[in-house]
């Protein structure tokens, strides 16, 4: 346990609005991470079909693409800020104690998030101007960024939930390791997860859009690539979603038993313990076979911590299972998609593929919110697992239900204007050069 | 050394930010004062297309700056944004709207639709470099203690130096946003526009210079070991090359050397940021808490500037790259007007 160097822990009456506003900042960033990984790759892929077969349809498609690609970029940049702003504005008990042990990771990240920015930018204004095979090869950087980004990111989430590379003497921070911290054995699990994740959110919606627009009758070939292409990668990603999902639920069962536990409401340890699915129904036995592959493995509950120290088990036992019950069925959705194709050469013929696609999109948002409630608030009370509470590292600054309001009405704002102008873009002349 | 190493490597962070970042913000300024749809039209195309390529790599700037602050000096990281909670905020929120406007205002389809995203482009462009300032003024003029909130969380930032601050960081963007857009109006064969920039340049360059001495004069009342600091030594160097850079710059916008200007006026700026550092050297958080003391541990701070090294040896070629691109008008999308 650590106060903080700042003085020690402050009254704050708004802890739980610093929370909320702390977590729909990152509910309105991550989806727009999910773009900014998977969405390059998407673009740079329609490019070298273009490339590849010289059919100019696949160029124009990888133009508009690239546009969209570049308002979301521009809107998860200024996101972006908001929670850098925030880490110091709300928290910063947990910044001036612990920056020095985590803060490499988003030194590293920054310099990702330049070539990012330069890159995205060069390729995106660049089309026509630059010869062909420099401009496919100037998505390689936006690629390899999005990926060492979330790398570096994740990182800090896994020491988060898994702190290392430091030790507590006297309530201080002492022996500092910051690629210990940076290389945390969370890391490689979550990162996984998250990356995954950001092919399934960004390949589901916009199959989604492509789908609601073939179902509104716009069946033309544009309309089709745009939804295969998409579908592709989320399809193929979704399966193995489920057994990265596996991985990381059993690495929370062996390294934080307490969340595992709320994961599923677990009171008491248990033997065999077993899995309750929606209505009260029990499967013997199943959460100790999800949780460490071993029907008799004793599974820990919620009781072996004091109450404090556990979290609140109501919004992360629903919230995981929300995850993992849209992930399955983005799989199921995926193998279908997949099955069909390579059996038959096209894509399913009922109408009920099309919209399963059109709820796939919002639901992978859903699903991918909810996971990222699950393991943030399953870490609660903790903003340092087990070092340091969230509640000492709050700002003791007032003025945070008026800093709240004020940034959900400016969210509130950007997301519609943002879907106006995206729509728009839609819908505009879609012109295939000749 | 490795405290003062990060803190370089900080420092140019923090010049780069106010000079690219600063221009973009000024150049909002410009599109704010263009004048009306039909009369402002060209000045704001060319601010479009001058800033869409390059907006963004300017932004992250703030955000490197913002990571080596709390990575190398996590305590006054923390009791800088608790205290200064009100000004960060607003300027982080200002940074969202002037962000989203100018994504957004290219795809506009009415008038009235561009006009609104336009204004709120402009507007915030103005706002976040002034609390940005008015921030830094508080830390100039020792109004942020270390502690959790422990300052006066309108008072610190509010006084007649931070304003000055918040007021200085404004024009010194419109300056730089007027001597880029003019080189940049040059190189893109526009007549019109270099005149219109030239003219813009010339003005807010004597209202920067002379809002500088004022608030030389305001500082020595006001915060009197800032003053000393920047009127002795090193800091006075930096003073000095500021105001001759400022002055070589109008030289260079009088007789139309627009190219070289550019350098000329990012010097100045970037002078001012060097000489604050050095004028309140030794203190990050003057009046009590020094570089070394604020420093992370030496483990700490030597992968950080490893990293920051590799890092810059990476980035400055590909930002190179962009810039060389942007300024010689090859990057644009083909349906952008041109002007």
């Amino acid at each position: 346990m650590i106060d903080g160097v700042l003085g020690g822990p402050v009254d704050q009456e708004y802890l739980l609005q610093a929370r909320q506003m702390q977590a729909m900042s990152f509910a309105v960033h991550i989806p727009l991470v999910c773009f900014g990984i998977a969405f390059p790759a998407m673009v740079v892929f329609l490019e070298g079909l273009w490339l590849r077969t010289g059919d100019p349809i696949y160029k124009a498609l990888a133009k508009r693409w690239s546009r969209a690609m570049l308002i979301l970029f521009a809107i998860g940049v200024v996101t972006g800020t908001i929670l850098s702003f925030e880490m110091g504005l709300l928290w910063p008990e947990f910044m001036a104690t612990f920056g020095e042990v985590f803060g490499l990771a988003f030194g590293i990240e920054g310099f990702s998030f330049f070539m990012e920015a330069i890159f995205i930018a060069i390729y995106v204004y660049g089309w026509d101007r630059l010869p062909p095979r420099v401009h496919i090869a100037v998505g390689a950087p936006v690629i390899l960024a999005g990926f060492t980004g979330s790398f570096m990111v994740i990182a800090v989430n896994g020491w988060m939930n898994q702190p290392t590379g430091f030790r507590v003497e006297n309530g201080e921070v002492v022996d500092v390791e910051p690629l210990t911290a940076l290389f945390n054995s969370n890391l490689w699990h979550e990162l996984a997860h998250m990356y995954l994740a950001g092919f399934l959110v960004a390949g589901f919606v916009v199959a989604s859009v492509y789908a609601y627009g073939w179902l509104r009758g716009r069946r033309d070939r544009r309309h089709r690539i745009g939804l295969v292409v998409a579908l592709s990668f989320a399809a193929l990603v979704a399966p193995a979603q489920l057994l990265v999902g596996d991985w990381a639920a059993r690495t929370v069962a062996e390294r934080q038993p307490v969340k595992l536990a709320a994961f599923e409401g677990l009171e008491e340890t248990t033997k065999g313990a077993p899995f309750e699915l929606p209505g009260g129904i029990e499967i013997p036995d199943a959460l100790s076979l999800l949780a460490f592959h071993d029907p008799n493995a004793t599974v820990e509950g919620l009781n072996t911590v004091p109450e404090d120290d556990q979290p609140p088990t109501e919004i992360v036992k629903l919230s995981f299972r929300t995850m993992v019950a849209i992930g399955s069925g983005l799989a199921a959705l995926g193998v279908w998609f997949i099955w069909v194709w390579w059996r038959h050469g096209r894509l399913p013929g009922t109408p009920w593929f099309h919209r399963a696609l059109v709820a796939a999109g919002p639901l992978a948002v859903v699903a991918l919110i909810s996971g990222w409630v699950t393991t943030e608030v399953g870490r609660q009370p903790w903003v340092v697992y087990e070092v340091m509470r969230t509640e000492d590292a709050v700002t003791g600054a007032s003025g945070i239900p008026v800093g709240f309001a004020a940034l959900a009405l400016v969210y509130a704002s950007l997301a519609a204007i943002a879907y106006v102008m995206l729509r728009r873009l839609g819908r505009a002349p879609f012109e295939v050069e000749r | 050394m490795l405290p003062e190493l990060a803190l370089a490597f900080t420092l140019v962070g923090v010049a780069a930010y106010v000079v690219l970042g600063g221009a973009d913000f000024g150049a909002g300024f410009w599109d704010l004062t263009a004048g009306g749809a039909e009369r402002g039209a060209p000045v704001r195309a060319m601010i479009k297309r001058a800033m869409s390529p390059v907006w963004e790599a300017n932004h992250v700037w703030l955000i490197f700056v913002l990571v080596m602050l709390w990575t190398a000096f996590p305590d006054a990281f923390g009791s800088i944004t608790s205290t200064l909670a009100i000004p960060l905020f607003l300027a982080a929120l200002g940074i969202v709207l002037r962000g989203g406007a100018f994504a957004l205002k290219g795809h506009a389809a009415t008038i009235a639709e561009a006009r609104a995203l336009g204004a709120t482009f402009a507007f915030s462009s103005v706002l976040v470099p002034f609390f940005l300032g008015t921030a830094a003024g508080a830390i100039a003029a020792g109004e942020v203690p270390v502690g959790n909130a422990a300052g006066d969380e309108w008072g610190s930032w509010t006084g007649t130096t931070q304003i000055f601050v918040g007021l200085l960081a404004v024009v010194t963007g419109t300056h730089l946003a007027a001597v880029f857009l003019g080189a940049d109006s040059r190189r893109a064969g526009r007549p019109d526009l270099v005149a219109a920039f030239r003219r813009r340049a010339l003005g807010s360059g004597v209202v920067a210079g002379a809002l500088a001495i004022a608030g030389l004069v305001v500082v020595n009342s006001d915060v009197p070991d800032l003053y000393d600091g920047l009127t002795s030594g090193a800091g006075l160097a930096c003073v000095i090359v500021s105001a001759l850079a400022g002055l070589a710059t109008l030289a260079l916008e009088w007789s139309e050397r627009f190219e070289m200007a550019r350098y000329t006026a990012a010097a100045a700026v970037g002078a001012i940021v060097a000489g604050w550092a050095l004028a309140q050297e030794p203190y990050l958080l003057p009046p009590d808490l020094t570089v070394e003391q604020a420093a992370a541990p030496d483990e700490t701070l030597i992968a950080l500037v490893i990293a920051a090294g590799l890092g810059m040896a990476l980035l400055i070629p590909a930002l190179v790259w962009l810039f060389r691109l942007a300024i010689s008008g090859r990057l644009a999308y083909e349906d952008q007007p041109r002007p």
